[in-house]
């Protein structure tokens, strides 16, 4: 099949193009190459003979139509009596005058990207500004009457993102307070100073550590799944199906959620602490042997209260960046499947990113107020 | 007769893209209306400014006699409860079932009893022509045409005056389409609606619409009956209805 050649043919001043066969787009590459290195200075007269052609596709009128234009200046004659091909001709001929080129997409300069890049995020920026804005807007419309909260999907939230999640933090800040223990014990043995195990763990646990881990693995767990939720909800018109019945997505989607992880967010710091502080106690017992007495004692002896406390304390802190920005994500969903992924995995990045800077703005604040 | 949207000079841009310049209608009360035009005219975006799901640039919009430019919050909530949308894949909440979203807006905005709202929900069902049998099935395990009787229902919920229709009977089977279609116009008779939907399907269009508007390049060409309609000279009017008339 697609058997189709070309010959050329010299006479005097005039060159003769002979096609033959079925000629598609498969041989107009072929061709080209063919015609491209022919010198045609000295030809006045040039012509497109079709006569031996038994078939013609759109692609290779085209070329024809290409060609003749090409040859334009040398006195170019098309010889055809195929009903059929003449017609395909006429055909892509009338259709050629109806459009123009497809203007070619102009390249920006690198000056230009990042203007234009710079801009998109202030407008992201503002973009998370106004969605604050309006959540603070309509929470207070919505605490005018302790009738309008929303029991009901806040359980339900709660159930979903704290109660569900129970098993993977527990898990997670047991095996960091082993890998911290095991880790410190090693050191602290050389110097003799086994009991101060006690000391690092509570500070570090209490403080830092099971506050943060907890915050990632949420950020992990709720916020990616907030974004995806909302996200297509958008896609589906959900969310204009709610506004046109008139309920606000602020009140039935967001509060809940964002409340409901400023509750969970505490609780499920504290048992993190609980099962951070039970890893290192078992390895200092094995490791070091102390014994579990002997390391609540002294826990209750030199770590104070105030860590522990600011560690719940930055909990609803975490939860509100969590939950605000995986929502905001969500809602910033456009009407295609790809911008479900891409706002999920923006949402989780941003999230951490959040978290951890909220983490040493309290670090510095906290140290200058000597608590 | 009164009208029930009133449209004035609409403006609407989307970066540098001028969608409508100076667009001007009404709607009268108790009339099916159309909104026509070619692909990518704006008739969606009209719609969904009309049902404040989206701002405009200039002009002004009245629906059921409100000003929707900068509308009070409590005005847009009472506006919201007086009509129904009904959206083009349907938007059915996709976490409750067909009973759950018909009674939605029952549970939130009213204090009827349980027992109530089961029977307007069964009344709702029963009037767009699903079996009480479909109600507690959920939107994942029904098919498209049940979907957009399930949203109709939805959207009637609450006894609106108005209803707006995205594209009611793209997607459904020619037959389910006039079915949709003899629906409408049932419920139009019994209900006293008045009924803007976009559309594109051209049966339907002669079957249902009374008035219609035709927006072609960001303007109105054409407002009224189908009767006169190609007597208009524009190239989109001559080629969508030519083939009616003929």
């Amino acid at each position: 099949m697609n058997h189709s050649t070309l010959h050329l043919n010299y006479t005097d001043d005039k060159l003769s193009l002979e096609f033959s066969g079925e000629f598609s787009l498969y041989n107009i590459s072929t061709f080209e190459t063919q015609l491209k290195d022919i010198d045609i200075s000295h030809v006045k007269n040039i012509e497109i003979n079709l006569e031996q052609l038994t078939y013609l596709d759109t692609a290779s009128s085209i070329f024809i139509n290409a060609l003749y234009t090409r040859y334009k200046n040398h006195n170019v004659t098309l010889l055809c009596s195929n009903k059929e091909i003449q017609e395909t001709l006429e055909l892509v001929k009338q259709e050629r005058k109806k459009y123009t080129q497809i203007p070619h997409r102009k390249k920006r300069t690198f000056l230009e990207t990042l203007g234009q890049n710079s801009y998109n995020n202030y407008r992201g920026f503002l973009a998370f500004m106004a969605f604050i804005g309006e959540l603070f807007a309509t929470k207070f419309h919505y605490l005018r009457s302790i009738k309008n909260i929303r029991y009901k999907e806040i359980a339900f939230e709660l159930n979903e993102s704290a109660i569900k999640a129970l098993g993977i933090i527990m898990l997670t800040s047991f095996l960091i307070g082993v890998v911290v223990a095991y880790q410190s014990a090693y050191q602290l043995k050389i110097y003799g100073a086994n009991i101060f195990i006690v000391d690092m763990l509570g500070i570090s646990m209490f403080r830092e550590l099971a506050p943060l881990i907890t915050a990632i693995v949420i950020a992990g767990r709720s916020g990616s799944a907030f974004t995806a939720q909302i996200g297509a909800m958008k896609i589906t018109q959900e969310l204009d199906a709610m506004r046109t019945m008139g309920f606000d997505p602020y009140i039935f989607l967001v509060l809940p959620r964002i409340i409901a992880l400023v509750i969970a967010m505490p609780i499920l710091i504290f048992i993190a602490d609980m099962m951070s502080i039970m890893g290192g106690m078992i390895v200092a017992n094995i490791n070091l042997a102390i014994t579990p007495e002997l390391f609540l004692d002294r826990l209750s002896e030199v770590v104070a209260a105030k860590h522990f406390f600011i560690g719940l304390l930055k909990g609803p802190f975490f939860a509100f960046l969590i939950a605000t920005i995986g929502i905001y994500r969500g809602l910033m969903v456009k009407n295609d499947t790809q911008s479900i992924g891409l706002n999920t995995t923006k949402s989780v990045v941003e999230s951490i990113f959040a978290v951890i800077v909220c983490d040493a703005v309290f670090s510095v604040l906290f140290t200058n107020l000597g608590i | 007769m009164k009208s029930v949207i009133k449209v004035q000079d609409v403006r609407t841009v989307f970066g540098q893209k001028v969608v409508h310049d100076g667009l001007n209608l009404h709607v009268l009360e108790g009339e099916i209306y159309g909104l026509l035009g070619p692909s990518g005219c704006g008739k969606t975006t009209l719609l969904r400014e009309m049902v404040m799901l989206q701002k405009f640039s200039a002009g002004t919009i009245e629906v059921l006699g409100l000003k929707i430019n900068n509308i009070r919050h409590k005005d847009a909530q009472s506006l919201r409860r007086q009509w129904g949308v009904l959206f083009q894949a349907g938007a059915l909440f996709s976490s409750l079932n067909i009973a759950q979203n018909i009674a939605l807006p029952l549970v939130e905005y009213t204090d009827l009893s349980k027992k109530m709202i089961d029977e307007i929900v069964a009344f709702k069902i029963n009037i767009v022509g699903l079996n009480s049998s479909d109600a507690l099935l959920y939107p994942s395990q029904i098919s498209g045409g049940m979907k957009k009787k399930a949203a109709l229902a939805r959207a009637l919920a609450m006894d609106p005056k108005l209803l707006f229709l995205d594209e009611p009977t793209s997607g459904l089977d020619p037959i389910s389409a006039r079915e949709f279609d003899e629906l409408i116009l049932h419920l139009r008779s019994l209900l006293g609606l008045s009924i803007v939907m976009v559309s594109h399907d051209l049966q339907s269009i002669y079957d249902t619409l009374d008035r219609v508007a035709i927006i072609d390049n960001k303007k109105i060409a054409y407002e009224g009956t189908l009767d006169e309609v190609t007597s208009v000279k524009s190239e989109f009017i001559q080629t969508f209805f030519r083939a009616k008339n003929e």
